[in-house]
């Protein structure tokens, strides 16, 4: 099933000097969870912005649902539901009012409108008693539940989340991912989601592009990309020892040559061993061959987190340095 | 025909249960506004001053009907508009000053507090389009002070044929519609205006507080700059002929209409009292021949036929350059 429903093809967006996105192509397939990954300021929310038409690209086009987005940003706005960062409401209407307004802006009666906007309070789970509160009493999550109620009262073909995540408490984190999961899985709603906090959507995302400073750097399925990114070196083994080591070792030739073992830097009386495969019980064995005191052995695995970290880190210290 | 029926019939149908976005956000922005307590506030302020003009009128009426010798040209309820003893101005007076707090306070902050709350970006989410809310909110203002005023001129008249039993004429009817339009046209000024920096500032602070400032600097400071810069220009008047005093007069004049609220104390006065003929002085050569009775409404619209267009087109000229920035704004909050 490759369908591709939402294209980004040399998408580009320049604030002045600035680049906010830089010659974006990317495709969301029909029926995916997608995430766009990437931490603050790295264009996520820009390049949303520019597949509703809400915001003119530089250059680049953007289809979406077979509609240029910049030409014909209503028809676009027809068929796809967005939930911004910050949800808020018109906060002295009450949540089935603000839904009802949404709904007929969409081109639907008072009553189709009530009656829609009822069923997806139901589907998002709210509590019925707050159905006709103001908004301003509601929480934060209560709020988010609420927006995703309103993105799917125009029975969208793609819903777009801005940061879904952001302010919830980890099990509000857990049910919202649940329920887009379900919603994707039992209505086939495709749905492109930004985040910043890869582990709190890696686990519902099919797909990830990974975001920073307007350039997508890797994109695809979750398990492949420590592969792409980390080809070889994903083990470091750190050995501590009780006694110093001379600037000229004379058994790091040796330890060279045991098998997976690819780079070794020392400092004092410890040592970095980077292999590519597991073999920290060869390592110390090794030592203990020697004649060495071992006075501790740490193994580090790279995993997506490290891999977010890595992007994420240079690009913030850059960011701080100018 | 039949079928022409049934096209009307499905076509009512239709326009009943589904409005055009439009409309749907002008009535959303209108029920806002009635129940906001800023537009209760603005709205006792008017009551009040209404009232109070029109009690005023109404205590010096006999005196001023008793005066009027030709029973045809009555203008009863002109006079009820504009008979003042000296303590109050009458309301069109008040309402050159008032007008203005009544348009910025009801547009200031129609965008920005929007863009502020994160609301605009949801609406612009929306198969609607970006000019359609921006005419929402001013067409919506527009609704609210065209029905208010409209009300409370029409509660003043049917007060006053009660008190009285003198029946409004058809000529009196023209010239209150007019003045009404040329209020609403004067708070659609101020409207625009205020509609306009809530778009150029993000602050609804900033764009309320440098509403008042125009509106103080054309209702306080302009006519003494006006009055200043003509007199400096102006060599001794005692060594002027009479046409060169005239032609600074002119100058005065024409500069001081530059102000909204000259334009509409202009055309309102010339459409409530049909005995104004002229908005400038007239000299004696003018007036020879002249009967002095009132002037017809089509000769009255003719003399502030200027004035109002100049209004209604600085009006517009206003809400285009807001349309124009609002397009091309970033609406992330």
């Amino acid at each position: 099933m490759f369908e591709p429903i939402i294209e980004l093809k040399g998408l580009s967006k320049y604030y002045g000097r600035f680049k906010a996105v830089d010659r974006l192509d990317l495709t969301v397939k029909k029926g995916e969870i997608f995430g766009l990954l990437g931490p603050n300021g790295a264009g996520k929310t820009t390049t949303i912005l520019m597949a509703l038409g809400l915001t003119e690209p530089s250059s680049g086009t953007v289809y979406v649902c077979g509609h240029n987005a910049t030409k014909a940003p209503i028809d676009v706005k027809r068929k796809v539901g967005y939930l911004p960062d910050s949800v808020s409401f018109y906060d002295d209407m009450t949540a089935i009012e603000n839904l009802i307004y949404i709904g007929e802006l969409n081109g639907m009666t008072r009553s189709d409108a009530r009656e829609r906007a009822l069923e997806m309070l139901r589907t998002v789970g709210l509590e019925e008693a707050f159905y006709n509160k103001k908004t301003a009493t509601y929480s934060r999550g209560m709020k988010q539940r609420l927006g995703l109620a309103e993105v799917l009262l125009k029975r969208p073909e793609i819903i777009i989340l801005d940061e879904p995540t952001l302010g919830l408490d980890p099990s509000g984190v857990k049910s919202f991912l649940e329920l887009i999961l379900h919603l994707n899985r039992n209505q086939g709603l495709t749905v492109l989601l930004s985040s910043h906090h890869l582990h709190q959507v890696q686990k519902v995302c099919d797909r990830v592009g990974i975001f920073v400073k307007g350039e997508l750097i890797t994109e695809g399925n979750i398990n492949s990309l420590s592969d792409n990114l980390f080809t070889g070196s994903s083990y470091e083994v750190h050995v501590t020892l009780k006694e110093r080591i001379n600037m000229s070792w004379q058994h790091e030739q040796e330890l060279l040559l045991l098998k997976g073992v690819q780079k070794i830097s020392t400092e004092n009386d410890s040592i970095d061993i980077t292999c590519n495969a597991d073999v920290t019980p060869d390592i110390v064995r090794f030592f203990v061959d020697n004649g060495y005191d071992v006075m501790g052995v740490q193994r580090k695995e790279y995993g997506l987190e490290d891999i977010y970290q890595k992007y994420f880190e240079t690009s913030i210290t850059e960011n701080i340095s100018v | 025909m039949i079928r022409l029926e049934t096209f009307i019939g499905n076509y009512l149908k239709r326009r009943e249960n589904v409005s055009s976005p439009f409309w749907i956000m002008v009535r959303k922005e209108i029920s806002d506004q009635i129940r906001s307590w800023r537009f209760i506030v603005l709205l006792s302020l008017i009551v009040l001053t209404f009232l109070g003009a029109t009690l005023v009128a109404m205590g010096n009426i006999r005196e001023v009907v008793s005066e009027v010798k030709d029973t045809d040209n009555l203008f009863l309820y002109l006079k009820l508009l504009t008979t003042t003893e000296g303590s109050l101005p009458p309301f069109h007076v008040f309402l050159s000053f008032l007008g203005p707090l009544l348009g910025i306070g009801l547009g200031f902050d129609a965008i920005n507090s929007e863009q502020q709350r994160g609301t605009l970006i949801r609406i612009m989410a929306q198969p609607v389009y970006r000019d359609n809310f921006l005419l929402s909110k001013f067409v919506s203002a527009l609704i609210l002070v065209g029905v208010l005023l409209l009300t409370l001129t029409m509660l003043m008249v049917g007060s006053g044929i009660i008190l009285t039993g003198i029946l409004i004429t058809p000529e009196e009817i023209l010239r209150i519609l007019g003045y009404l339009f040329v209020c609403i046209v004067y708070i659609g000024f101020w409207l625009g205006l205020s509609i306009f920096l809530s778009i150029r500032f993000k602050q609804a602070t900033t764009s309320a507080l440098t509403g008042i400032g125009i509106w103080l600097f054309f209702t306080v400071f302009y006519q003494i700059i006006v009055n200043l810069t003509v007199k400096s220009l102006m060599p001794d008047a005692y060594r002027l002929s009479d046409a060169a005093l005239l032609r600074y007069n002119e100058l005065a004049m024409d500069l001081l209409r530059l102000a909204p609220s000259q334009l509409y104390t202009d055309a309102t006065t010339t459409l409530l009292m049909p005995a104004v003929r002229s908005l400038g002085p007239i000299t004696m050569e003018q007036m020879v021949g002249a009967i002095p009775s009132p002037l017809p409404f089509m000769q009255s619209l003719m003399i502030v036929w200027p004035q109002v267009s100049g209004l209604v087109s600085v009006t517009l000229a206003l809400f285009a350059l807001s349309y124009y920035l609002f397009m091309r704004r970033e609406i992330r909050s």
